[in-house]
C-alpha cells in the first residue's frame, strides 16, 4: 500500500466503499430493467432454447385481447375506487382524531392505533382471515346479513361484486397509512392560522375547515394521493390469496396477470409486456411524487 | 355548547364505527381461533366462543410446518436486513461525506433506482437464477432484495448531516475509512438505521410475490407462503387451526408495531418515500 499515491490510495477506498452497492444494483436492478425490456419484442418462453423477434405483437396482443384489457380495466378499476375512498377517510379520520386530541387524547391514541393496525400486519394472513369474514354460508357477514334479514352473497366468487370487495379491503388496509400522514400536516399548521380565522369570523366547522385546514393540508393531499395510487396499483396479495384473479378473470389484475403468463404459463415474452406497461404506469406516478415531494413544505 | 357536544358525540362514533371495520377480521380470526370445531361450523352470529379451545394453536404448532415457516421468515428477513445494511451503509457514507469521480453518477443510478418496482425486475433475475440453478435456495429469496436504493438514499441524507470536522477529526486518530464508517458513522445512524429496519422487515416478512416465484420447496417457504400451502392443503376443515396459524404469523410483526408504536410509523410512513 505504501507505494501508492494518495490518489491512488483515495481512489480504491472510494472503490471499496460505493463498488460492492454500485455492483448489486447494476446487477439485480438496471441489468434486468434492460432485459426485460428487450424481451418484451420477442416470444420467448422459459426454458425455451431460442427465441424470436416479433415486435410489438405482446403489446398488440395485450390491449387487443379480451383478456388483457380486461386486467388493464379491472387495475384501473380498481384504483380509481381504492384513491378517493382510501384518501377521504384517512383525512376524516384524521381530522376526528386530531379534533378528538383535545379532549380525550388517550382515546384518540388508541383509535389511531387501531386504525394503523392493518399497515403493520401481514396482509396474506389477514386476507384469509378476510375469506372466513366473507365466507359464504360461516362469515360474520352473510351470518349478519341474514339475520338481518339482507340477501347473503357470494363476495369472492360473484363476478360482479368480487372487484369491489377487494377494493374494500385495499381500502381497509391503507387508510390507516394515510391517516398518519394527514395526522402529520394537521399538527404542522400554526395554530395562529385559526386564530386569525377566529377574528375573521371564520372559526368554526366548515368555513374553519374550507379557508385554513384544506388549503394547508394541499401538498400533503397531493402526496398521499400518489402514494396511495402507486399502491394500488401493486395489488398482488389479494388477488392471489382470495381470488387468483378469477372467476373468469373478473378480478384479474396487472401485476397477477403479470405472475401468471410468466411464472404459471412461462411466457417470458408476453410477461415482460405486461411488465413494461405496469412500469411505465408506475414511472408516471412516481415522478409526479418525486417533484411533489420536492416542493412539499417540510413539516416533519 | 350543546352544538359542540353534539358535533363531538357524532364524530366519536362514526370513528368507533369505523375502527369496529378494521378491527373486524382481527376479531374475527382471533374469534375462530380459540374457537371448538362444532363452534365453527354453526351458522348463528356468535363473536366469542364459548370456551377458549387451545388446541387450535397445538395442532398448528406441531402438526403443521408453521414453525418452520417462521424460521425461514426469521432467517430470509434478517438476511436481506444485514446484506443491505452491509452494503448501503459504506456507500452512502461516500456519497455523503467523500469527493470522488463518478460520485454523482453513482447518486444518479441511486435516484433511478428508486423507479424501478421489484416486480419489474422480477422475470430477468427468475431466469438468470434458473440459469445459475440457486432456485429454491435462501439465497434466492434474499439476494434479489441485497441493493436497496431507498436505504442508500436514507442513509445518505443522514450521513450528509454530520459535520465533516467529525470524520477529519477520527481521520487525524487514524482510523481508515472502513473503520469510520462502521464504527462512528453508523452508531450515529442508529435512528435512521431503525426507520429502515422497520421498513424492510415489514416489507419482507410480508412479501408474497418474490417468494411464490423464487420458490417451489414447501421447506423454504416464508410466513405469507407458507400459510397458503397451509390453506390449500386444509379442505376446510380445518379452519379453527388455520386462523391460529394466520394469527401466530402475524402476530410478531403486530407485536413490534404495539410496543413501538412511534418507530413503526415513522419508518412505515418512511417507506411511502420509496418508489
Amino acid at each position: 500500500m505504501r507505494r501508492l499515491s494518495i490518489a491512488r490510495r483515495e481512489a480504491l477506498t472510494d472503490l471499496w466503499l460505493a463498488g460492492p452497492a454500485t455492483t448489486v444494483m447494476l446487477l439485480f436492478v438496471f441489468v434486468p430493467v434492460v432485459i426485460v425490456a428487450v424481451l418484451s419484442f420477442t416470444d420467448y418462453q422459459f426454458g425455451a432454447g431460442s427465441f424470436a423477434w416479433i415486435g410489438l405483437d405482446n403489446y398488440a396482443r395485450l390491449f387487443g385481447s379480451t383478456l388483457g384489457q380486461r386486467a388493464i380495466a379491472n387495475t384501473l378499476t380498481y384504483v380509481a375506487i381504492v384513491i378517493p375512498l382510501s384518501v377521504g377517510f384517512g383525512l376524516a379520520v384524521a381530522l376526528g382524531l386530531h379534533r378528538m386530541m383535545a379532549w380525550a387524547p388517550w382515546l384518540s391514541h388508541t383509535l389511531r392505533t387501531i386504525y394503523f393496525l392493518p399497515v403493520a400486519a401481514t396482509l396474506v394472513a389477514m386476507s384469509v382471515a378476510w375469506q372466513m369474514v366473507l365466507h359464504p354460508s360461516l362469515g360474520v357477514v352473510n351470518q349478519t346479513l341474514a339475520s338481518l334479514g339482507g340477501t347473503p352473497q357470494d363476495w369472492l366468487s360473484d363476478r360482479g361484486l368480487v372487484l369491489y370487495t377487494l377494493a374494500a379491503i385495499g381500502i381497509w388496509q391503507t387508510v390507516g397509512y394515510n391517516m398518519v400522514l394527514f395526522l402529520a400536516g394537521l399538527v404542522a399548521i400554526p395554530p395562529e392560522l385559526y386564530d386569525a380565522a377566529d377574528v375573521d369570523g371564520a372559526g368554526h366547522g366548515w368555513s374553519r375547515f374550507s379557508t385554513v385546514t384544506w388549503p394547508m393540508l394541499g401538498p400533503t393531499t397531493l402526496f398521499v394521493l400518489v402514494v396511495t395510487a402507486t399502491n394500488a396499483f401493486r395489488v398482488f396479495e389479494t388477488v392471489a390469496t382470495l381470488t387468483r384473479g378469477g372467476p373468469a378473470f373478473a378480478s384479474d389484475t396487472l401485476v397477477y396477470a403479470l405472475y401468471r403468463e410468466g411464472f404459471v404459463y412461462f411466457k417470458a415474452g408476453y410477461a415482460s409486456a405486461i411488465t413494461m406497461v405496469f412500469f411505465a404506469f408506475l414511472l408516471v406516478l412516481t415522478l409526479a411524487q418525486f417533484r411533489i415531494v420536492e416542493k412539499r413544505v417540510h413539516y416533519r | 355548547m350543546i352544538r359542540s357536544f353534539f358535533s363531538r358525540a357524532v364524530s366519536t362514533l362514526l370513528l368507533f364505527a369505523g375502527a369496529a371495520v378494521i378491527l373486524l377480521p382481527f376479531v374475527w380470526m382471533l374469534s375462530l381461533a380459540f374457537k371448538p370445531r362444532d363452534e365453527i361450523f354453526s351458522s348463528r352470529v356468535q363473536l366469542l366462543p364459548s370456551r377458549l379451545e387451545w388446541n387450535n394453536f397445538v395442532v398448528a404448532l406441531t402438526e403443521t410446518d408453521v414453525p418452520l415457516f417462521l424460521w425461514n421468515g426469521f432467517v430470509v428477513v434478517g438476511g436481506i436486513l444485514a446484506f443491505q445494511i452491509l452494503f448501503a451503509v459504506p456507500c452512502s457514507y461516500a456519497l455523503a461525506q467523500r469527493r470522488f469521480r463518478g460520485r454523482t453518477f453513482v447518486f444518479g443510478l441511486v435516484l433511478a433506482a428508486l423507479l424501478v418496482p421489484f416486480h419489474v425486475t422480477a422475470i430477468p433475475i427468475f431466469l438468470g437464477f434458473a440459469k445459475a440453478g440457486i432456485l429454491n435456495s435462501y439465497g434466492a429469496l434474499i439476494l434479489p432484495f441485497v441493493p436497496t436504493a431507498f436505504g442508500i438514499f436514507l442513509f445518505r441524507q443522514f450521513f450528509s448531516q454530520l459535520p465533516p470536522d467529525l470524520f477529519d477529526a477520527a481521520r487525524v486518530d487514524g482510523l481508515s475509512e472502513t473503520a469510520i464508517v462502521w464504527r462512528i458513522a453508523f452508531p450515529l445512524a442508529l435512528p435512521a438505521a431503525t426507520a429502515f429496519a422497520i421498513f424492510s422487515i415489514t416489507a419482507h416478512w410480508n412479501d408474497l410475490f418474490w417468494p411464490l416465484i423464487a420458490t417451489t420447496d414447501p421447506h423454504l417457504a416464508t410466513p405469507p407462503r407458507g400459510i397458503l400451502y397451509f390453506r390449500d392443503q386444509e379442505s376446510g376443515d380445518d379452519v379453527g387451526p388455520l386462523m391460529a396459524a394466520a394469527l401466530i404469523i402475524t402476530a410478531p410483526l403486530v407485536i413490534a408495531f404495539l410496543l413501538a408504536q412511534r418507530k413503526f410509523t415513522q419508518g412505515l410512513a418512511a417507506g411511502g418515500l420509496k418508489g
